[in-house]
Protein backbone atom coordinates (compact mmCIF):
# COMPACT_ATOMS: atom_id res chain seq x y z
CA UNK A 1 0.00 0.00 0.00
CA UNK A 2 3.00 2.36 1.18
CA UNK A 3 4.95 1.69 -2.20
CA UNK A 4 1.82 2.78 -4.57
CA UNK A 5 1.04 5.53 -2.24
CA UNK A 6 4.70 6.80 -3.31
CA UNK A 7 4.31 5.96 -7.03
CA UNK A 8 1.10 7.55 -7.06
CA UNK A 9 2.33 10.49 -5.60
CA UNK A 10 5.59 10.92 -7.82
CA UNK A 11 3.47 10.32 -10.84
CA UNK A 12 1.81 13.55 -10.06
CA UNK A 13 4.16 15.32 -9.25
CA UNK A 14 6.17 13.92 -12.81
CA UNK A 15 2.61 15.45 -14.47
CA UNK A 16 2.41 18.40 -12.58
CA UNK A 17 5.94 19.45 -14.34
CA UNK A 18 5.41 18.53 -17.61
CA UNK A 19 2.28 20.38 -17.90
CA UNK A 20 4.31 23.57 -16.81
CA UNK A 21 6.72 22.48 -18.93
CA UNK A 22 4.83 22.26 -22.00
CA UNK A 23 4.39 26.08 -22.27
CA UNK A 24 7.68 26.58 -23.06
CA UNK A 25 9.14 24.68 -26.57
CA UNK A 26 11.18 21.85 -26.68
CA UNK A 27 10.04 20.73 -23.23
CA UNK A 28 10.72 16.93 -23.71
CA UNK A 29 14.49 18.03 -24.52
CA UNK A 30 16.43 17.75 -20.86
CA UNK A 31 18.44 21.00 -21.36
CA UNK A 32 14.58 22.93 -22.08
CA UNK A 33 15.10 24.80 -19.13
CA UNK A 34 18.33 26.19 -19.47
CA UNK A 35 18.23 29.83 -20.85
CA UNK A 36 20.52 30.50 -24.03
CA UNK A 37 21.04 32.94 -26.75
CA UNK A 38 18.21 32.66 -29.19
CA UNK A 39 20.20 31.27 -32.27
CA UNK A 40 17.77 29.04 -34.52
CA UNK A 41 20.09 29.20 -37.74
CA UNK A 42 23.56 26.93 -36.93
CA UNK A 43 26.66 28.49 -36.80
CA UNK A 44 28.01 29.25 -40.28
CA UNK A 45 32.11 28.65 -39.68
CA UNK A 46 34.18 31.17 -41.05
CA UNK A 47 38.04 30.44 -42.26
CA UNK A 48 40.41 32.71 -43.71
CA UNK A 49 41.59 32.13 -47.00
CA UNK A 50 45.54 32.38 -46.78
CA UNK A 51 46.73 34.61 -48.95
CA UNK A 52 49.66 33.85 -51.62
CA UNK A 53 53.45 34.15 -50.73
CA UNK A 54 54.36 37.56 -53.06
CA UNK A 55 51.47 39.34 -51.39
CA UNK A 56 52.72 38.49 -47.93
CA UNK A 57 56.25 40.05 -48.91
CA UNK A 58 54.73 42.92 -50.63
CA UNK A 59 52.65 43.81 -47.80
CA UNK A 60 55.52 43.40 -45.67
CA UNK A 61 57.43 45.91 -48.04
CA UNK A 62 55.12 48.03 -47.87
CA UNK A 63 54.96 48.72 -44.28
CA UNK A 64 59.03 48.57 -43.89
CA UNK A 65 58.91 52.00 -46.74
CA UNK A 66 55.40 53.43 -45.20
CA UNK A 67 56.97 53.72 -42.08
CA UNK A 68 60.48 54.53 -42.85
CA UNK A 69 59.02 57.28 -45.23
CA UNK A 70 56.71 58.16 -42.92
CA UNK A 71 59.51 58.50 -39.89
CA UNK A 72 61.84 60.67 -42.86
CA UNK A 73 58.91 62.93 -43.74
CA UNK A 74 57.79 63.57 -40.19
CA UNK A 75 61.11 64.79 -39.35
CA UNK A 76 61.30 67.18 -43.00
CA UNK A 77 58.36 68.75 -42.02
CA UNK A 78 59.03 69.28 -38.44
CA UNK A 79 56.29 67.18 -36.79
CA UNK A 80 58.87 65.08 -34.57
CA UNK A 81 62.01 66.55 -33.40
CA UNK A 82 64.75 65.01 -35.02
CA UNK A 83 67.11 65.87 -32.35
CA UNK A 84 65.58 62.78 -30.05
CA UNK A 85 63.86 60.44 -32.54
CA UNK A 86 66.85 61.19 -35.61
CA UNK A 87 65.73 60.15 -38.93
CA UNK A 88 66.64 57.69 -42.38
CA UNK A 89 68.95 60.07 -43.91
CA UNK A 90 70.59 61.05 -40.77
CA UNK A 91 71.25 57.18 -39.93
CA UNK A 92 72.42 56.26 -43.15
CA UNK A 93 74.71 59.27 -43.05
CA UNK A 94 75.74 57.86 -39.37
CA UNK A 95 76.27 54.36 -41.01
CA UNK A 96 78.60 55.31 -43.69
CA UNK A 97 80.56 57.31 -41.45
CA UNK A 98 81.18 54.54 -39.35
CA UNK A 99 82.04 52.34 -42.61
CA UNK A 100 84.41 54.60 -43.34
CA UNK A 101 86.19 54.81 -40.61
CA UNK A 102 86.06 50.53 -40.43
CA UNK A 103 84.71 50.43 -36.73
CA UNK A 104 81.87 48.95 -37.52
CA UNK A 105 83.36 45.38 -38.44
CA UNK A 106 85.73 45.12 -35.70
CA UNK A 107 82.47 46.20 -32.86
CA UNK A 108 80.70 43.90 -34.44
CA UNK A 109 83.01 40.91 -34.92
CA UNK A 110 83.77 41.33 -31.34
CA UNK A 111 79.73 40.89 -30.10
CA UNK A 112 79.12 37.84 -32.95
CA UNK A 113 82.16 36.35 -30.93
CA UNK A 114 81.51 37.30 -27.92
CA UNK A 115 77.64 35.96 -28.60
CA UNK A 116 78.61 32.57 -30.34
CA UNK A 117 81.46 31.89 -27.84
CA UNK A 118 79.14 32.14 -24.72
CA UNK A 119 76.47 30.50 -26.35
CA UNK A 120 78.27 27.26 -27.30
CA UNK A 121 79.78 27.16 -23.64
CA UNK A 122 76.59 28.05 -21.70
CA UNK A 123 74.76 25.80 -23.82
CA UNK A 124 76.83 23.02 -23.62
CA UNK A 125 77.52 23.65 -19.45
CA UNK A 126 73.61 23.50 -19.41
CA UNK A 127 73.30 20.34 -21.52
CA UNK A 128 76.28 18.47 -19.34
CA UNK A 129 74.18 19.56 -16.23
CA UNK A 130 70.79 18.72 -16.69
CA UNK A 131 71.38 15.39 -18.48
CA UNK A 132 74.42 13.60 -15.72
CA UNK A 133 71.10 14.84 -13.07
CA UNK A 134 69.67 11.48 -14.86
CA UNK A 135 72.46 9.40 -13.47
CA UNK A 136 71.48 9.68 -9.71
CA UNK A 137 68.00 10.69 -8.65
CA UNK A 138 69.58 11.41 -5.15
CA UNK A 139 71.63 13.89 -6.65
CA UNK A 140 69.03 15.50 -8.70
CA UNK A 141 67.37 16.03 -5.60
CA UNK A 142 70.30 17.94 -3.94
CA UNK A 143 71.00 20.10 -6.76
CA UNK A 144 67.99 21.18 -7.78
CA UNK A 145 67.18 24.29 -6.01
CA UNK A 146 70.45 25.49 -6.27
CA UNK A 147 69.39 25.45 -10.50
CA UNK A 148 66.08 27.27 -8.82
CA UNK A 149 67.58 29.84 -7.35
CA UNK A 150 70.26 30.38 -10.27
CA UNK A 151 67.90 30.55 -12.64
CA UNK A 152 65.70 33.10 -10.49
CA UNK A 153 68.48 35.64 -9.84
CA UNK A 154 68.71 38.42 -12.81
CA UNK A 155 72.19 37.31 -14.18
CA UNK A 156 72.61 40.72 -15.29
CA UNK A 157 73.77 41.88 -11.55
CA UNK A 158 76.75 39.15 -11.93
CA UNK A 159 77.62 41.66 -14.76
CA UNK A 160 80.35 44.27 -12.48
CA UNK A 161 81.81 40.84 -10.83
CA UNK A 162 82.30 39.44 -13.93
CA UNK A 163 84.24 42.09 -15.50
CA UNK A 164 86.09 42.49 -12.71
CA UNK A 165 87.02 38.76 -12.41
CA UNK A 166 87.63 38.10 -16.74
CA UNK A 167 88.63 41.90 -17.29
CA UNK A 168 86.97 44.24 -19.54
CA UNK A 169 87.90 42.37 -22.84
CA UNK A 170 86.16 39.56 -24.11
CA UNK A 171 86.17 36.94 -21.42
CA UNK A 172 84.05 38.84 -19.27
CA UNK A 173 81.15 39.27 -22.03
CA UNK A 174 81.71 35.20 -22.98
CA UNK A 175 81.18 34.66 -19.18
CA UNK A 176 78.16 37.19 -18.47
CA UNK A 177 76.20 35.15 -21.64
CA UNK A 178 77.77 31.70 -20.30
CA UNK A 179 75.50 33.10 -17.14
CA UNK A 180 72.70 33.91 -19.28
CA UNK A 181 72.46 30.05 -21.34
CA UNK A 182 73.40 27.78 -18.67
CA UNK A 183 70.84 27.71 -16.60
CA UNK A 184 68.03 27.52 -19.16
CA UNK A 185 69.56 24.31 -21.33
CA UNK A 186 70.07 22.78 -17.24
CA UNK A 187 66.33 22.92 -16.98
CA UNK A 188 64.94 21.65 -20.49
CA UNK A 189 67.50 18.78 -19.92
CA UNK A 190 66.75 18.11 -17.11
CA UNK A 191 63.09 18.46 -18.61
CA UNK A 192 63.82 16.10 -21.40
CA UNK A 193 65.53 13.69 -19.11
CA UNK A 194 62.60 13.22 -16.79
CA UNK A 195 60.30 12.92 -19.95
CA UNK A 196 62.39 10.22 -21.19
CA UNK A 197 59.91 7.01 -21.77
CA UNK A 198 60.09 4.66 -18.59
CA UNK A 199 59.18 1.44 -21.14
CA UNK A 200 62.32 2.78 -23.74
CA UNK A 201 64.66 2.10 -20.60
CA UNK A 202 62.51 -1.00 -19.92
CA UNK A 203 63.50 -2.22 -23.27
CA UNK A 204 67.01 -1.33 -23.20
CA UNK A 205 67.48 -2.95 -20.18
CA UNK A 206 65.69 -6.11 -21.55
CA UNK A 207 68.28 -6.29 -24.27
CA UNK A 208 70.90 -6.65 -21.56
CA UNK A 209 71.96 -2.99 -21.71
CA UNK A 210 73.43 -1.38 -18.79
CA UNK A 211 72.78 2.39 -17.56
CA UNK A 212 75.89 3.92 -19.77
CA UNK A 213 73.71 2.07 -22.92
CA UNK A 214 70.38 3.43 -21.25
CA UNK A 215 72.12 6.93 -21.17
CA UNK A 216 73.72 7.60 -24.73
CA UNK A 217 71.04 5.65 -26.71
CA UNK A 218 67.91 6.57 -24.88
CA UNK A 219 68.18 9.40 -22.67
CA UNK A 220 70.13 11.93 -24.66
CA UNK A 221 68.53 11.14 -27.59
CA UNK A 222 65.02 11.58 -26.46
CA UNK A 223 66.21 14.76 -24.61
CA UNK A 224 67.60 16.07 -27.63
CA UNK A 225 64.74 18.23 -28.79
CA UNK A 226 64.08 19.85 -25.29
CA UNK A 227 68.06 21.29 -25.34
CA UNK A 228 67.59 22.21 -29.08
CA UNK A 229 64.23 23.95 -28.19
CA UNK A 230 66.30 25.93 -25.21
CA UNK A 231 68.73 26.81 -28.00
CA UNK A 232 65.99 29.46 -29.48
CA UNK A 233 65.72 31.15 -26.41
CA UNK A 234 69.82 30.98 -25.78
CA UNK A 235 70.85 32.55 -28.91
CA UNK A 236 69.02 35.66 -28.17
CA UNK A 237 70.54 35.44 -24.42
CA UNK A 238 73.72 34.93 -25.44
CA UNK A 239 73.48 38.36 -27.58
CA UNK A 240 71.75 39.78 -24.68
CA UNK A 241 74.79 38.82 -22.10
CA UNK A 242 77.40 39.95 -24.58
CA UNK A 243 75.97 43.33 -24.70
CA UNK A 244 75.34 43.90 -21.33
CA UNK A 245 78.88 43.00 -20.49
CA UNK A 246 79.89 45.64 -23.61
CA UNK A 247 77.42 48.54 -21.52
CA UNK A 248 79.45 47.96 -18.40
CA UNK A 249 82.80 47.99 -19.74
CA UNK A 250 84.22 47.56 -23.05
CA UNK A 251 86.19 49.36 -25.73
CA UNK A 252 84.38 47.64 -28.64
CA UNK A 253 81.13 46.09 -29.58
CA UNK A 254 78.13 47.25 -30.62
CA UNK A 255 76.90 47.37 -26.80
CA UNK A 256 79.95 49.80 -26.30
CA UNK A 257 78.47 51.74 -29.71
CA UNK A 258 75.29 52.14 -28.23
CA UNK A 259 76.59 53.19 -25.18
CA UNK A 260 78.69 55.58 -26.28
CA UNK A 261 76.65 57.72 -28.94
CA UNK A 262 74.03 57.42 -26.06
CA UNK A 263 76.24 59.66 -23.79
CA UNK A 264 77.18 61.83 -26.58
CA UNK A 265 73.20 62.12 -27.37
CA UNK A 266 74.19 60.41 -31.26
CA UNK A 267 70.90 59.23 -31.72
CA UNK A 268 71.77 57.93 -35.19
CA UNK A 269 74.96 56.16 -34.07
CA UNK A 270 72.04 53.92 -31.63
CA UNK A 271 70.15 53.23 -34.62
CA UNK A 272 73.01 52.27 -36.42
CA UNK A 273 73.78 49.75 -33.37
CA UNK A 274 70.29 48.55 -33.44
CA UNK A 275 70.05 47.65 -36.41
CA UNK A 276 72.78 45.97 -36.69
CA UNK A 277 72.25 43.82 -33.78
CA UNK A 278 69.28 42.84 -35.13
CA UNK A 279 70.62 41.98 -38.39
CA UNK A 280 73.40 39.98 -36.57
CA UNK A 281 70.32 38.52 -34.28
CA UNK A 282 68.12 37.25 -37.43
CA UNK A 283 71.69 35.69 -38.87
CA UNK A 284 72.40 34.13 -35.70
CA UNK A 285 68.55 32.92 -35.02
CA UNK A 286 68.56 31.57 -38.64
CA UNK A 287 71.79 29.39 -38.09
CA UNK A 288 70.44 27.87 -34.87
CA UNK A 289 67.13 27.10 -36.56
CA UNK A 290 69.07 25.33 -38.97
CA UNK A 291 71.19 23.39 -36.26
CA UNK A 292 67.84 22.48 -34.60
CA UNK A 293 65.79 20.86 -37.27
CA UNK A 294 69.18 18.87 -38.00
CA UNK A 295 69.91 17.31 -34.41
CA UNK A 296 66.15 16.57 -34.02
CA UNK A 297 65.30 14.27 -37.20
CA UNK A 298 62.63 11.80 -36.44
CA UNK A 299 61.74 13.86 -33.52
CA UNK A 300 58.90 16.24 -34.36
CA UNK A 301 58.89 18.64 -31.37
CA UNK A 302 57.43 21.90 -32.45
CA UNK A 303 58.91 25.30 -31.22
CA UNK A 304 58.17 29.06 -32.04
CA UNK B 1 51.19 -29.01 -9.05
CA UNK B 2 50.60 -28.54 -12.76
CA UNK B 3 54.10 -28.44 -13.39
CA UNK B 4 54.05 -31.66 -14.91
CA UNK B 5 56.44 -31.28 -18.08
CA UNK B 6 54.78 -30.50 -21.11
CA UNK B 7 58.12 -31.54 -22.81
CA UNK B 8 57.70 -34.98 -23.43
CA UNK B 9 61.04 -36.17 -22.60
CA UNK B 10 63.06 -33.53 -23.07
CA UNK B 11 64.50 -31.29 -21.10
CA UNK B 12 62.40 -27.95 -20.83
CA UNK B 13 63.98 -24.78 -22.78
CA UNK B 14 62.36 -22.26 -19.55
CA UNK B 15 60.89 -23.44 -16.66
CA UNK B 16 59.17 -21.46 -14.27
CA UNK B 17 59.74 -22.59 -10.95
CA UNK B 18 57.09 -21.80 -8.05
CA UNK B 19 57.50 -17.67 -9.02
CA UNK B 20 54.97 -15.63 -6.54
CA UNK B 21 55.34 -11.78 -6.55
CA UNK B 22 54.12 -9.48 -3.96
CA UNK B 23 53.58 -5.81 -4.57
CA UNK B 24 54.52 -3.64 -1.11
CA UNK B 25 51.87 -0.92 -0.74
CA UNK B 26 52.53 2.55 0.91
CA UNK B 27 51.19 3.53 4.12
CA UNK B 28 51.36 0.09 5.47
CA UNK B 29 48.92 -2.05 4.27
CA UNK B 30 48.86 -5.36 3.00
CA UNK B 31 51.29 -6.32 -0.19
CA UNK B 32 49.26 -6.98 -2.84
CA UNK B 33 49.71 -10.52 -4.51
CA UNK B 34 50.21 -9.92 -8.04
CA UNK B 35 50.84 -13.61 -8.89
CA UNK B 36 51.60 -16.72 -6.93
CA UNK B 37 53.22 -19.93 -7.23
CA UNK B 38 53.39 -20.08 -10.87
CA UNK B 39 55.06 -23.29 -12.52
CA UNK B 40 55.61 -23.79 -15.79
CA UNK B 41 57.73 -25.95 -18.25
CA UNK B 42 57.87 -24.55 -21.73
CA UNK B 43 59.17 -26.94 -24.41
CA UNK B 44 62.09 -25.53 -27.24
CA UNK B 45 60.84 -24.40 -30.15
CA UNK B 46 57.45 -24.74 -28.73
CA UNK B 47 54.79 -21.31 -28.79
CA UNK B 48 52.83 -20.73 -25.64
CA UNK B 49 50.23 -18.31 -24.95
CA UNK B 50 49.10 -17.37 -21.16
CA UNK B 51 45.45 -15.75 -21.67
CA UNK B 52 43.16 -14.11 -18.25
CA UNK B 53 41.26 -10.90 -17.63
CA UNK B 54 43.41 -8.18 -17.15
CA UNK B 55 44.67 -7.86 -13.56
CA UNK B 56 45.63 -11.35 -13.74
CA UNK B 57 49.40 -10.58 -13.25
CA UNK B 58 50.28 -11.46 -16.78
CA UNK B 59 52.88 -8.33 -17.36
CA UNK B 60 54.59 -8.76 -13.39
CA UNK B 61 55.18 -12.66 -14.60
CA UNK B 62 56.78 -11.32 -18.29
CA UNK B 63 58.95 -8.92 -16.47
CA UNK B 64 60.43 -11.25 -13.76
CA UNK B 65 61.24 -13.80 -17.22
CA UNK B 66 62.93 -11.07 -18.50
CA UNK B 67 64.59 -10.20 -15.47
CA UNK B 68 63.50 -6.28 -14.67
CA UNK B 69 61.71 -7.94 -11.67
CA UNK B 70 62.90 -9.97 -8.30
CA UNK B 71 60.34 -12.13 -7.55
CA UNK B 72 59.46 -12.29 -4.14
CA UNK B 73 59.60 -16.37 -4.29
CA UNK B 74 60.50 -18.99 -7.12
CA UNK B 75 62.96 -19.23 -9.64
CA UNK B 76 63.37 -18.69 -13.58
CA UNK B 77 65.17 -21.63 -14.71
CA UNK B 78 66.58 -21.28 -18.55
CA UNK B 79 68.45 -24.33 -19.80
CA UNK B 80 68.96 -25.85 -16.31
CA UNK B 81 70.40 -22.31 -15.12
CA UNK B 82 69.25 -20.34 -12.72
CA UNK B 83 68.41 -16.94 -14.54
CA UNK B 84 66.14 -15.51 -11.76
CA UNK B 85 66.41 -11.61 -11.97
CA UNK B 86 69.17 -11.45 -14.84
CA UNK B 87 68.04 -8.94 -17.70
CA UNK B 88 69.45 -9.78 -21.08
CA UNK B 89 68.78 -13.62 -21.57
CA UNK B 90 65.25 -13.78 -22.33
CA UNK B 91 63.57 -11.15 -25.51
CA UNK B 92 60.52 -9.11 -24.28
CA UNK B 93 58.18 -7.43 -26.81
CA UNK B 94 55.44 -5.01 -25.20
CA UNK B 95 52.47 -4.04 -26.80
CA UNK B 96 53.84 -0.65 -27.49
CA UNK B 97 56.13 -1.07 -30.79
CA UNK B 98 58.97 1.05 -28.86
CA UNK B 99 60.66 2.25 -31.57
CA UNK B 100 63.06 5.04 -30.86
CA UNK B 101 61.77 8.29 -32.99
CA UNK B 102 65.50 9.15 -33.73
CA UNK B 103 66.45 6.35 -35.62
CA UNK B 104 65.74 5.07 -39.24
CA UNK B 105 63.72 1.53 -39.27
CA UNK B 106 67.30 0.00 -40.33
CA UNK B 107 68.90 1.31 -36.97
CA UNK B 108 66.37 0.19 -34.80
CA UNK B 109 65.98 -3.26 -36.31
CA UNK B 110 69.71 -3.67 -35.25
CA UNK B 111 69.28 -1.76 -31.83
CA UNK B 112 68.93 -5.19 -29.74
CA UNK B 113 72.26 -6.34 -31.36
CA UNK B 114 73.73 -2.81 -30.73
CA UNK B 115 72.79 -3.35 -27.33
CA UNK B 116 74.18 -6.68 -27.41
CA UNK B 117 77.87 -5.32 -28.40
CA UNK B 118 77.85 -6.19 -32.14
CA UNK B 119 79.23 -3.42 -34.42
CA UNK B 120 76.19 -1.32 -35.71
CA UNK B 121 77.84 -1.91 -39.40
CA UNK B 122 77.60 -5.66 -39.05
CA UNK B 123 74.42 -5.65 -37.66
CA UNK B 124 73.09 -3.31 -40.30
CA UNK B 125 74.74 -6.43 -42.79
CA UNK B 126 72.73 -9.02 -40.96
CA UNK B 127 69.46 -7.11 -40.70
CA UNK B 128 69.22 -5.86 -44.64
CA UNK B 129 68.38 -8.97 -46.27
CA UNK B 130 66.08 -10.17 -43.92
CA UNK B 131 64.11 -6.62 -43.74
CA UNK B 132 64.15 -7.75 -47.69
CA UNK B 133 62.80 -10.84 -46.63
CA UNK B 134 60.02 -9.89 -44.21
CA UNK B 135 58.43 -7.20 -45.94
CA UNK B 136 60.34 -4.55 -44.58
CA UNK B 137 62.96 -3.47 -47.15
CA UNK B 138 61.08 -0.91 -48.21
CA UNK B 139 60.99 1.29 -45.10
CA UNK B 140 64.83 0.60 -44.24
CA UNK B 141 65.66 4.42 -44.18
CA UNK B 142 62.12 5.71 -43.12
CA UNK B 143 61.73 7.21 -39.39
CA UNK B 144 59.20 5.36 -37.43
CA UNK B 145 56.65 8.68 -37.54
CA UNK B 146 55.94 7.84 -41.60
CA UNK B 147 55.39 4.24 -40.53
CA UNK B 148 51.97 2.44 -39.97
CA UNK B 149 50.99 0.60 -36.76
CA UNK B 150 51.18 -2.94 -38.47
CA UNK B 151 54.32 -1.95 -40.18
CA UNK B 152 56.10 -0.59 -36.79
CA UNK B 153 55.35 -4.11 -34.57
CA UNK B 154 56.77 -5.88 -37.39
CA UNK B 155 59.97 -3.77 -37.09
CA UNK B 156 59.61 -4.02 -33.36
CA UNK B 157 58.99 -7.97 -33.64
CA UNK B 158 62.07 -8.33 -36.25
CA UNK B 159 64.78 -6.26 -33.84
CA UNK B 160 63.66 -8.72 -31.03
CA UNK B 161 64.09 -11.74 -33.45
CA UNK B 162 67.52 -10.38 -34.07
CA UNK B 163 68.71 -10.55 -30.39
CA UNK B 164 70.15 -13.71 -30.17
CA UNK B 165 68.15 -14.81 -27.11
CA UNK B 166 66.11 -18.66 -27.82
CA UNK B 167 63.55 -17.49 -26.18
CA UNK B 168 60.96 -14.37 -26.78
CA UNK B 169 58.14 -13.09 -24.78
CA UNK B 170 55.36 -11.20 -26.56
CA UNK B 171 52.80 -8.92 -24.54
CA UNK B 172 50.11 -8.45 -26.71
CA UNK B 173 51.76 -7.28 -29.52
CA UNK B 174 48.62 -7.31 -32.02
CA UNK B 175 46.25 -5.45 -29.60
CA UNK B 176 46.32 -1.96 -30.91
CA UNK B 177 46.00 -3.20 -34.76
CA UNK B 178 43.02 -3.03 -36.45
CA UNK B 179 41.25 -6.92 -37.32
CA UNK B 180 42.43 -7.54 -40.40
CA UNK B 181 46.12 -5.69 -40.31
CA UNK B 182 46.17 -8.32 -36.90
CA UNK B 183 44.90 -11.58 -39.04
CA UNK B 184 47.77 -10.74 -41.20
CA UNK B 185 50.37 -10.01 -38.48
CA UNK B 186 49.31 -13.56 -36.71
CA UNK B 187 50.48 -15.27 -40.12
CA UNK B 188 53.88 -13.41 -40.22
CA UNK B 189 54.29 -14.01 -36.58
CA UNK B 190 54.16 -17.61 -37.72
CA UNK B 191 55.67 -17.57 -40.36
CA UNK B 192 59.11 -15.83 -38.44
CA UNK B 193 58.57 -18.45 -35.62
CA UNK B 194 59.03 -21.54 -38.14
CA UNK B 195 62.05 -19.90 -39.71
CA UNK B 196 63.92 -18.67 -36.86
CA UNK B 197 63.08 -21.88 -33.88
CA UNK B 198 62.13 -20.03 -31.14
CA UNK B 199 60.21 -20.62 -27.96
CA UNK B 200 57.66 -17.95 -27.73
CA UNK B 201 55.40 -17.13 -24.50
CA UNK B 202 52.85 -14.97 -25.93
CA UNK B 203 50.20 -12.89 -23.59
CA UNK B 204 46.88 -12.03 -24.89
CA UNK B 205 42.91 -11.17 -24.30
CA UNK B 206 42.20 -12.97 -27.31
CA UNK B 207 41.25 -16.54 -27.03
CA UNK B 208 41.16 -17.15 -30.71
CA UNK B 209 44.31 -15.34 -31.28
CA UNK B 210 45.99 -17.79 -28.66
CA UNK B 211 44.35 -20.77 -29.96
CA UNK B 212 45.07 -20.13 -33.81
CA UNK B 213 49.15 -19.26 -32.77
CA UNK B 214 49.99 -21.36 -29.73
CA UNK B 215 50.67 -25.20 -29.22
CA UNK B 216 49.72 -25.25 -25.73
CA UNK B 217 47.48 -22.77 -23.76
CA UNK B 218 47.50 -21.57 -19.80
CA UNK B 219 44.92 -19.58 -18.51
CA UNK B 220 45.28 -17.47 -15.57
CA UNK B 221 43.59 -16.87 -12.94
CA UNK B 222 42.76 -13.10 -11.85
CA UNK B 223 44.56 -11.67 -8.84
CA UNK B 224 46.65 -13.04 -7.79
CA UNK B 225 47.26 -14.91 -11.10
CA UNK B 226 47.30 -18.78 -10.61
CA UNK B 227 47.65 -20.89 -13.77
CA UNK B 228 43.66 -22.31 -13.76
CA UNK B 229 44.05 -24.47 -16.59
CA UNK B 230 46.53 -25.56 -19.28
CA UNK B 231 46.17 -27.71 -22.20
CA UNK B 232 47.53 -28.26 -26.01
CA UNK B 233 46.82 -27.33 -29.15
CA UNK B 234 46.75 -30.18 -31.46
CA UNK B 235 45.50 -28.37 -34.59
CA UNK B 236 48.02 -28.87 -37.89
CA UNK B 237 49.87 -26.62 -38.92
CA UNK B 238 49.72 -24.46 -41.10
CA UNK B 239 46.41 -23.53 -40.00
CA UNK B 240 44.37 -21.80 -41.99
CA UNK B 241 41.30 -19.44 -41.27
CA UNK B 242 39.37 -21.94 -41.89
CA UNK B 243 40.61 -23.27 -38.39
CA UNK B 244 38.31 -21.23 -36.32
CA UNK B 245 35.67 -23.74 -37.32
CA UNK B 246 37.68 -27.23 -36.48
CA UNK B 247 35.50 -28.89 -34.16
CA UNK B 248 38.67 -29.10 -31.86
CA UNK B 249 39.12 -25.02 -31.86
CA UNK B 250 35.63 -24.59 -30.56
CA UNK B 251 36.03 -26.79 -27.42
CA UNK B 252 39.17 -25.17 -26.82
CA UNK B 253 37.45 -22.11 -27.60
CA UNK B 254 34.63 -23.44 -25.01
CA UNK B 255 37.30 -24.46 -22.31
CA UNK B 256 38.66 -21.20 -22.13
CA UNK B 257 35.80 -18.92 -22.12
CA UNK B 258 34.36 -20.95 -19.51
CA UNK B 259 37.69 -20.24 -17.14
CA UNK B 260 37.56 -16.68 -18.09
CA UNK B 261 33.53 -15.66 -17.56
CA UNK B 262 32.77 -18.30 -14.94
CA UNK B 263 32.32 -15.15 -12.55
CA UNK B 264 33.56 -14.80 -9.22
CA UNK B 265 37.05 -17.29 -8.58
CA UNK B 266 37.32 -19.92 -11.44
CA UNK B 267 40.77 -20.55 -10.18
CA UNK B 268 40.10 -21.92 -7.01
CA UNK B 269 38.42 -25.27 -7.94
CA UNK B 270 40.61 -26.03 -10.99
CA UNK B 271 44.13 -25.28 -9.92
CA UNK B 272 44.27 -29.04 -9.92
Amino acid sequence: MTERLIDMSNDTIIAAESTRESAKPNAASPAAGLRRRPRRTGVVITRETPWRRGTVWLLQIVIAVAVIGGWELATRIGLIDPFFWSSPSRIYGAFMITLEEGTLFTDTWFTFEATIIGFLLGSALGAVIGLSLWWSINAAAVVQPYIVVFNAVPKIALGPLLILIFGIGIGSKIALAVAFTAVITAIAAYAGVRAVDDDLVKLTLSLGGRRRDVFFKIVVPSAMPWITSSLNINIGLALAGAIAGEFISSQYGLGKIIMYAGSTYDMAMIWVGIIILALLAIVLYGAVNWLERKFTRGQNIKTI
Amino acid sequence: MTASSISEGRAPKLRLDGLSHEFRTAGGAPPVKAIENISIDVAPGSFVSLIGQSGCGKSTLFNIMAGLLQPTAGRVVLDGEDITGRAGLVSYMLQKDLLLPWRTILDNVVFGLEIQGVDRREARAVAEPLMERYGLGRFKKHYPAALSGGMRQRAALLRTLLCNNDVILLDEPFAALDAQTRFRMQQWLLTLWRDFGRTVLFVTHDVDEAIFLSDEICVLSPRPGRIADRFHVTLPRPRGRDVVTAPEFIHAKERCLDLLFSGGEPAESEAA
